[in-house]
C-alpha cells in the first residue's frame, strides 16, 4: 500500500513539473504584457501534435522533438504577438479575452481540420519503459519529461536573471514606461516575451506526448489547467508557477486514487477555491495585479 | 460617443427602445419557426448579455464564467420541474435566489482582499468550470446525459410555461425589453451612479464614503440572479440541458460577446451584438457541416471575432450611431447657421 503511495506521488510529482512548465509560459506572458493568453492551450496541443510526427517519422528521441517544438513554437509566438496581439496589449481585459478566444477557436479548428477529431494514440515504445528505482516504479516517458522541465525552467529563470535580455524583460515587466525612457525595445521584448511563452508551452506538449493522445479537444483542458495553476502559484511569479504546477500535478494523482476518475478533473478547481480562501493571492502572489 | 447617445432626451430614448421592440413583436408574429427560434436564442442572449455589461459596463467587474450562473438558473428549473413537476416559476426564483447568493460568495472570497481584476475573471471561469464537471459526474441531475424537459403539447400554459415556439418568443422578447430597460433604469438610480464612481475609481468612492465592498458584492449578485433567469428559459426553450451545453465555456462566451461586439455600456449594445453574433455563429456551423469538415466553422467564427475587436474596437452600435451623426450633422449645422441668423436680424 505505501508504495502504491509512493508510486503515484512521485508520478504525480513528476508530471507537475510539466504542468509548472506550461504555467511557467502563460505567467511570463502575463508577468511582461499583462495580457492573460487564453489560447495557451491550443499551443500546448500544437506541442503535442509536433513531437507525435517528428517521433513518427523521424523516430528521434523525446528530447530532440522537444527542441524542435520549442523552435517551431518560439518563431510562432514571436510572428504571433508582432502580427497580432500587439495591437491588443494596450486594450482591457475583455477585448483581450475576445481575440484569444478567437484565436483559440482558429487554432483549434485548424488542428481540426488538419487532423481530425479523432484522438491519435501516440504509444510508443517510450511509452512502455518503465524504471525501478528502490520501491518506485516509473515511466521512462515521466521522468525524462519531468527532467527536461525542471531543467529548462531552471536554466529559464536563471537566463532571466542574469543575462542582459533578461534584464530589460524584467524592466519591462516592472515599468513599462521607465524602460521606454531608458531606451528598451519594448515592442521586440514582448514580441521575445510571447515567443518564449509559447516555446514553454510547446516544448511540455511535446515532452507529454507520449502520454496523452494527440487530439484537439486536449486543448481547452490545458488551458484551464494553466490558469488554475497560475492562480494557485500567484499570477507572474515562476515560483509559483513550479509549485503551482507540482501541487496540481499531486493533487490530480491523489484523487484519481482515493475518487473516480472524474474527481481528478474536478480537484484542481476544488484545491484553488481552498487556496483562494485561505491565500487569495495564491502562494507568491505580487501585491498588485 | 457614448456622450452623445445619452444626450439623447429621455422621451426619445424610450420612444426608440419602444419602437424597436415593437418591431420585434411584430417580427415574432409573422416570421417563420426557424427564424423565431433563432430569434428567441438571440433575445435570450440579449438578456444575459445585459447582465453582464450590468456588471462591468456599470460595476466595474469582468466576469468570464457566466456559464456558471447560466447554468444554475437552466438547473434549478429543469430538477424542479421533470423531478417533481413544479412550475418553471419557481425553478427560475430559487434559480435567481441560488446564482444570487454564489455570487456574492465568489465576490467575497475575492474582495475581502482586494483580488480584483483579472484574478477575479479568473476565478469566475474557474468557478464555471468546476461546476461543470461537478455536474457531469452527478448521477442526480443526469450527469453528462443531461436532463430532457417533457416535449411541449403545444397548447400555452403560462403558469408552467410551456407552449410553442412562439410563445417561448414572446417571453425572451419580454425578458429582453425588461433587461435593457431594467439596465437603463438601474443606471439613472443611485445605485448606478455609486457603481459608475466604484468603477472610475475605488479608492476615490471609498473616500466618498461608498462601501465599495458591499456594493460590488450586491452588483454581482444581481448580475448572477438575471443571468440565472435568462439560463432558467434558455434551458426550456432547448427543451434538454447538458453540462457541457449550458455551462460550457462557450456559453460564458456567447453571453459576453453580444456587449462587446455590440457596444459596451450602451442599452442597445448587447441587442445588436447578439443579432450579429449568435446568427453568424450559426451560419459558420451550418457552412461547416455542408463542407462536411469539422473546425471550419470555428475557423471562420474566430477569425470574425477578431476582426470585428480589431476593426470596430467600441463594438457596432457606437459605429452606428457615429454614422447617423455623420449623416445628421451637415443638416444641424446648417439649422443652427440659419438660427444665428435669424437671431441677428431680430437683434
Amino acid at each position: 500500500m505505501l508504495s502504491l503511495w509512493l508510486n503515484v506521488l512521485a508520478s504525480g510529482v513528476l508530471i507537475g513539473l510539466v504542468y509548472g512548465l506550461v504555467a511557467l509560459g502563460l505567467t511570463i506572458i502575463f508577468g511582461v504584457m499583462r495580457v492573460v493568453n487564453f489560447a495557451h492551450g491550443e499551443m500546448v496541443v500544437f506541442g503535442v501534435y509536433i513531437g507525435y510526427w517528428t517521433v513518427r517519422i523521424w523516430d528521434i528521441p523525446i528530447i530532440a522533438a522537444a527542441a524542435i517544438a520549442a523552435v517551431i513554437m518560439f518563431l510562432f509566438g514571436y510572428l504571433l504577438e508582432a502580427l497580432v496581439v500587439k495591437r491588443f496589449v494596450n486594450r482591457p481585459h475583455h477585448y483581450q479575452f475576445i481575440v484569444f478566444i478567437g484565436l483559440s477557436l482558429l487554432f483549434s479548428g485548424v488542428l481540426l481540420v488538419s487532423f481530425g477529431p479523432d484522438p491519435r494514440p501516440t504509444a510508443s515504445q517510450l511509452s512502455f519503459q518503465t524504471v525501478a528505482v528502490g520501491p518506485l516504479t516509473l515511466d521512462w516517458a515521466r521522468i525524462q519529461a519531468a527532467l527536461t522541465a525542471g531543467v529548462l525552467i531552471a536554466a529559464l529563470s536563471a537566463y532571466l536573471k542574469y543575462s542582459a535580455f533578461g534584464r530589460s524583460l524584467r524592466a519591462a515587466a516592472d515599468n513599462r514606461l521607465g524602460g521606454l525612457v531608458v531606451g528598451l525595445n519594448i515592442p521586440r521584448v514582448y514580441a521575445v516575451t510571447f515567443g518564449i511563452g509559447s516555446a514553454c508551452a510547446g516544448v511540455a506538449g511535446a515532452l507529454i506526448s507520449p502520454l496523452f493522445d494527440a487530439q484537439p479537444y486536449l486543448a481547452v483542458d490545458f488551458t484551464l489547467l494553466a490558469f488554475v495553476t497560475v492562480i494557485v502559484g500567484g499570477l507572474g511569479s515562476f515560483g509559483g508557477a513550479l509549485l503551482g504546477g507540482l501541487t496540481i500535478g499531486v493533487a490530480e494523482a491523489v484523487a484519481a486514487l482515493m475518487f473516480t476518475p472524474s474527481m481528478k478533473t474536478a480537484l484542481p478547481y476544488a484545491l484553488l477555491i481552498i487556496i483562494l480562501i485561505l491565500r487569495p493571492r495564491g502562494f507568491f502572489g505580487a501585491k498588485e495585479v | 460617443m457614448q456622450k452623445k447617445f445619452d444626450q439623447t432626451s429621455d422621451p426619445k430614448r424610450w420612444g426608440a427602445g419602444v419602437l424597436v421592440f415593437a418591431i420585434l413583436a411584430m417580427v415574432g408574429s409573422i416570421s417563420n419557426a426557424y427564424i423565431i427560434s433563432l430569434l428567441t436564442v438571440v433575445l435570450l442572449f440579449t438578456f444575459m448579455g445585459q447582465s453582464w455589461n450590468l456588471m462591468l459596463g456599470i460595476g466595474g467587474q469582468l466576469s468570464i464564467g457566466h456559464a456558471l450562473f447560466v447554468g444554475i438558473g437552466a438547473y434549478s428549473v429543469a430538477i424542479l420541474n421533470i423531478k417533481y413537476g413544479i412550475t418553471p416559476w419557481i425553478g427560475l426564483i430559487l434559480g435567481a435566489a441560488i446564482a444570487g447568493l454564489i455570487g456574492a460568495v465568489l465576490a467575497w472570497l475575492s474582495f475581502r482582499f482586494e483580488v480584483r481584476g483579472i484574478y477575479f475573471a479568473l476565478l469566475t471561469i474557474a468557478a464555471a468550470e468546476f461546476a461543470r464537471i461537478m455536474f457531469g459526474g452527478w448521477d442526480y441531475v443526469g450527469g453528462m446525459q443531461g436532463l430532457f424537459f417533457q416535449a411541449p403539447t403545444g397548447s400555452m400554459d403560462i403558469a408552467m410555461l410551456r407552449g410553442d415556439t412562439r410563445f417561448y418568443y414572446f417571453v425572451a422578447l419580454t425578458l429582453a425589453a425588461i433587461g435593457v430597460a431594467g439596465t437603463e433604469m438601474i443606471s439613472r438610480s443611485y445605485l448606478g451612479y455609486v457603481w459608475r464612481a466604484m468603477r472610475d475609481d475605488d479608492d476615490a468612492a471609498r473616500a466618498l464614503g461608498v462601501q465599495t465592498f458591499r456594493h460590488k458584492i450586491l452588483v454581482i449578485s444581481i448580475s448572477a440572479a438575471m443571468a440565472a433567469i435568462g439560463g432558467g428559459v434558455l434551458g426550456l426553450v432547448q427543451g434538454a440541458i447538458f453540462p457541457d451545453s449550458i455551462m460550457g465555456m462557450s456559453i460564458s462566451v456567447d453571453v459576453l460577446i453580444g456587449p462587446v461586439v455590440g457596444g459596451l455600456g450602451t442599452a442597445f449594445g448587447p441587442l445588436v451584438g447578439s443579432m450579429a453574433a449568435i446568427p453568424l455563429h450559426h451560419a459558420m456551423g451550418a457552412l461547416g457541416d455542408s463542407f462536411g469538415i469539422p473546425g471550419l466553422n470555428s475557423i471562420a467564427y474566430g477569425a470574425v471575432l477578431i476582426l470585428v475587436v480589431w476593426f470596430l474596437p467600441d463594438g457596432i452600435w457606437p459605429a452606428v450611431v457615429r454614422l447617423y451623426g455623420a449623416i445628421q450633422l451637415p443638416a444641424r449645422v446648417r439649422i443652427s447657421k440659419l438660427r444665428e441668423v435669424e437671431n441677428d436680424r431680430a437683434a
